[in-house]
């Protein structure tokens, strides 16, 4: 049942990159898009996300609470170590939650709208780089539990290059998904026009903040890079996810909606799948060389056997509607 | 919603589907608040007691876990409702809106369920300062888990039926669209009505549970800090904790020790059988107790005032006092619900895990956790301004309704 568990958690995680990832891109993308069309993009963010973006965020809340009932030890290592970035990253998500509603249903079109944009482009960039520091933080190894003093216990833990790195390569990988996602949308020939230049910038910084994450991980002392290229798995994961961003770029001229985003979404599988596959089983990397790993962290006998059938049983039910939510509104979006 | 909804399908009332969109509309909007205060609420539960997090979380996750499925088929089905119109068979569409509902109902009574672990822990061994054994199907139907659900289940129906029919109210007295509020207004009096009524009966099923589960939380409701036998029920009053009297109160020989026990002779334990550093604070814990019990009876009075008039007296209805009173109640069912949680968190206190672990161990070992204390007031006010803001403007902006379509056809059959 632990095996159950992980693959669960590890589902959790990929579909908040992937769902949730695309929505945090959403507003990315109209940060850089001018003003002139801005509007034309918020209308189109909201008839396709709108109906999904609420379940899109359920999967973070399936991954807390897995870790909190299967893994305390990490949770708790987590939320002590990292409650600096969890804070920021939370008040992310509430702003970016509630002003993106907001400003659909406010009554009043007047200024409250360029407040809720404001709230809403933010900290759509906001939340992703929290999340990215994060997990950088995790694997970086620079969390302490015997931390004398403060600042080593509670900002050393995650305020170091390589965790920024990680932090602006998740805002990038949103941002890129967000575009190939919204190109589909576009019917405007202009605007499509205006989208594929900055999907194509979107997918290069991706490429260049991915390389600058080995660069960080080289600067501040991490082995990343070298056991990176020993690791043969890992690494042709990262290699057929860089073919991937070309054959994307081809389709993106040619415009088959539905190839773009399997790619993409294949594309950020295998550099998830390679980064997993590379620290699997451990979840935390610890000052002390005591990592906490899933295997050695998880509650044992019924606690994980129950939480394991809750999943499964939860599974049947949310799957198909899920599925079957996003099938119909991706056949006809919403109408306004 | 899913009330008139179901209303307008039968009846093909425009009315009704105006109204269902408007309170769609209001579902949205709280659900998002919702939606993101419960994913701060999985974090914030680490974030502010690892150290409970830490032995808890596998015992009373099962509620969590299930409480995350219901949420997530929540939004699933709010996804549909919402951008439903028109798409889907009519039936489906409506049908989607009840799962909104259920659903709710059910994260509501199990996330209840976990709180009621922690007032009875159940569903483990404590041996060495170990949690071992654990079984959470156990802690998860825990002793209190069924009468806090039943209480806040009928609490959460009686708050918002209070709270909407007392906007309606309100619009009412302002005299447009009529017909519409009125409509809206007796949907929304009779959910929080009947709750309203009920409510007494599951209250008395708390108090008899908590006397024998957690006396030292009864007796600082009541303030009652001797143990004695045929103890009276205190009515208001201003405890002196310092010289354990209560000044200036109404006290009811026999009568706690009939609501406790259901025998007005039998001794109700009071705070001098707990060491001083196991007691609840007494004087908040009083007051949020008297509060709640007092708004819950004015909610009470006006549920029996509304069937009556309904009945008896329909011309009332009419009566400008009449509308007045129920605007007046709009947030009391609220404040009811705050002060409740005030008094079975506060009546808690000093424990976590009643009796084996307490508040203070539980901490986080971060400094400044004032700071973070004050942000998220800070946000959470500033939402709560908002979101009334908005509402506001969704009432406002209603277009006139009325002479559109001939309304005499009110369905008299409430449910």
């Amino acid at each position: 049942m632990l095996y159950v568990v992980i693959v669960f958690l590890c589902l959790a995680i990929l579909m908040y990159l992937l769902l949730g990832g695309a929505d945090f891109g959403a507003g990315i993308v109209e940060l850089i898009t001018p003003r002139a069309v801005r509007e034309k993009v918020r209308t189109i963010t909201y008839s396709t996300i709108g109906p999904i973006w609420e379940a899109n965020h359920m999967w973070l809340i399936i991954a807390i609470v897995i870790l909190f009932v299967g893994f305390p030890p990490i949770y708790t290592m987590l939320s002590v170590h990292l409650h600096i970035p969890l804070v920021l990253m939370l008040l992310g998500i509430i702003g970016r939650g509630t002003a993106f509603i907001f400003r659909h249903y406010d009554a009043v079109k007047d200024d409250m709208q360029r407040v809720y944009n404001l709230i809403f482009t933010y900290s759509s960039f906001i939340t992703p780089f929290f999340l990215g520091v994060i997990a950088g933080a995790m694997v970086s190894g620079q969390i302490d539990p015997n931390a004398p003093d403060f600042y080593s216990a509670y900002i050393g833990s995650w305020l170091h290059l390589f965790s920024i790195s990680v932090g602006i390569f998740t805002v990038a990988i949103c941002g890129f998904l967000a575009a190939v996602f919204l190109i589909g949308e576009v019917e405007d020939e202009a605007i499509k026009a205006l989208f594929i230049p900055r999907a194509k910038v979107l997918t290069f910084l991706t490429f260049i903040s991915g390389g600058f994450v080995f660069l960080a991980a080289e600067i501040d002392g991490l082995s990343l890079t070298k056991e990176k290229f020993t690791d043969w798995v890992s690494l042709s994961f990262l290699i057929l996810a860089t073919i991937c961003l070309f054959v994307l770029w081809k389709y993106l001229r040619t415009g088959h909606k539905t190839i773009c985003r399997l790619l993409a979404g294949f594309q950020i599988t295998l550099i998830l799948g390679s980064f997993g596959y590379h620290y699997f089983p451990n979840f935390i990397i610890v000052k002390s060389g005591e990592n906490l790993s899933l295997f050695n962290s998880g509650a044992m006998g019924l606690p994980i056997e129950t939480l394991g059938w809750a999943l499964l049983l939860g599974s049947l039910l949310i799957l198909p509607s899920l599925f079957y939510l996003i099938y119909s509104f991706q056949r006809r979006p919403a109408e306004l | 919603m899913a009330t008139s909804h179901y209303k307008y399908l039968k009846t093909n009332d425009y009315h009704q589907k105006a109204l269902t969109k408007a309170w769609s509309r209001g579902v949205a909007i709280f659900f998002v608040t919702g939606a993101v205060s419960g994913t701060m609420l999985s974090f914030e539960l680490g974030l502010l007691w690892p150290e409970f997090m830490l032995h808890a979380g596998p015992i009373f996750g099962m509620p969590f876990s299930l409480e995350g499925t219901a949420f997530f088929i929540e939004a699933i089905a709010l996804g549909f409702y919402l951008y439903g119109w028109d798409r889907f068979n009519k039936w489906f569409h409506w049908f989607t809106g009840v799962v909104v509902g259920l659903s709710g109902l059910a994260s509501g009574i199990l996330v209840v369920s976990a709180n009621g672990w922690m007032n009875s822990p159940t569903g483990f061994d404590y041996v060495d300062g170990k949690y071992i054994n654990i079984d959470p199907i156990a802690a998860l139907f825990n002793d209190a888990w069924f009468t806090q659900a039943l209480h806040m289940s009928l609490a959460a129906f009686a708050a918002t039926g209070f709270a909407v029919a007392g906007i309606h109210a309100l619009m009412l007295i302002n005299g447009k669209n009529k017909v519409f509020h009125w409509k809206a207004f007796r949907i929304a009096i009779v959910y929080g009505g009947i709750a309203a009524l009920l409510q007494p009966i599951s209250g008395d099923i708390s108090a008899k549970d908590i006397a024998v589960r957690q006396p030292a939380k009864l007796a600082a409701m009541e303030a009652h800090f001797e143990t004695s036998k045929s103890a009276p029920l205190l009515i208001g009053g201003i405890p002196d904790v310092e010289k354990k009297e209560v000044n200036y109160g109404i006290k009811i020989p026999g009568a706690l020790s009939f609501l406790a026990h259901g025998d007005f002779e039998k001794e109700v334990i009071g705070l001098d059988q707990f060491p001083e550093d196991e007691q609840p604070p007494v004087m908040i814990t009083h007051f949020a107790f008297q509060i709640m019990v007092g708004l819950g009876m004015i909610m009470m009075v006006l549920s029996i005032l509304y069937f009556f008039s309904t009945w008896k007296k329909k011309y009332w209805q009419e009566k400008r006092w009449f509308l007045w009173l129920f605007v007046l109640a709009t947030p009391i069912g609220f404040m009811a619900v705050e002060a409740g949680w005030t008094v079975t968190e506060l009546g808690r206190q000093p424990w976590i895990i009643y009796g084996f672990m307490k508040t203070k161990d539980a901490l986080t070992p971060i400094p400044g956790i004032q700071i973070s204390f004050m942000i998220f007031t800070a946000v959470y006010v500033s939402l709560s301004v908002i979101v009334s803001f908005l509402l506001y403007r969704q009432i406002k902006s209603l277009p006139n309704m009325e002479g559109e379509q001939p309304a005499e056809n009110q369905s008299s059959t409430q449910h």
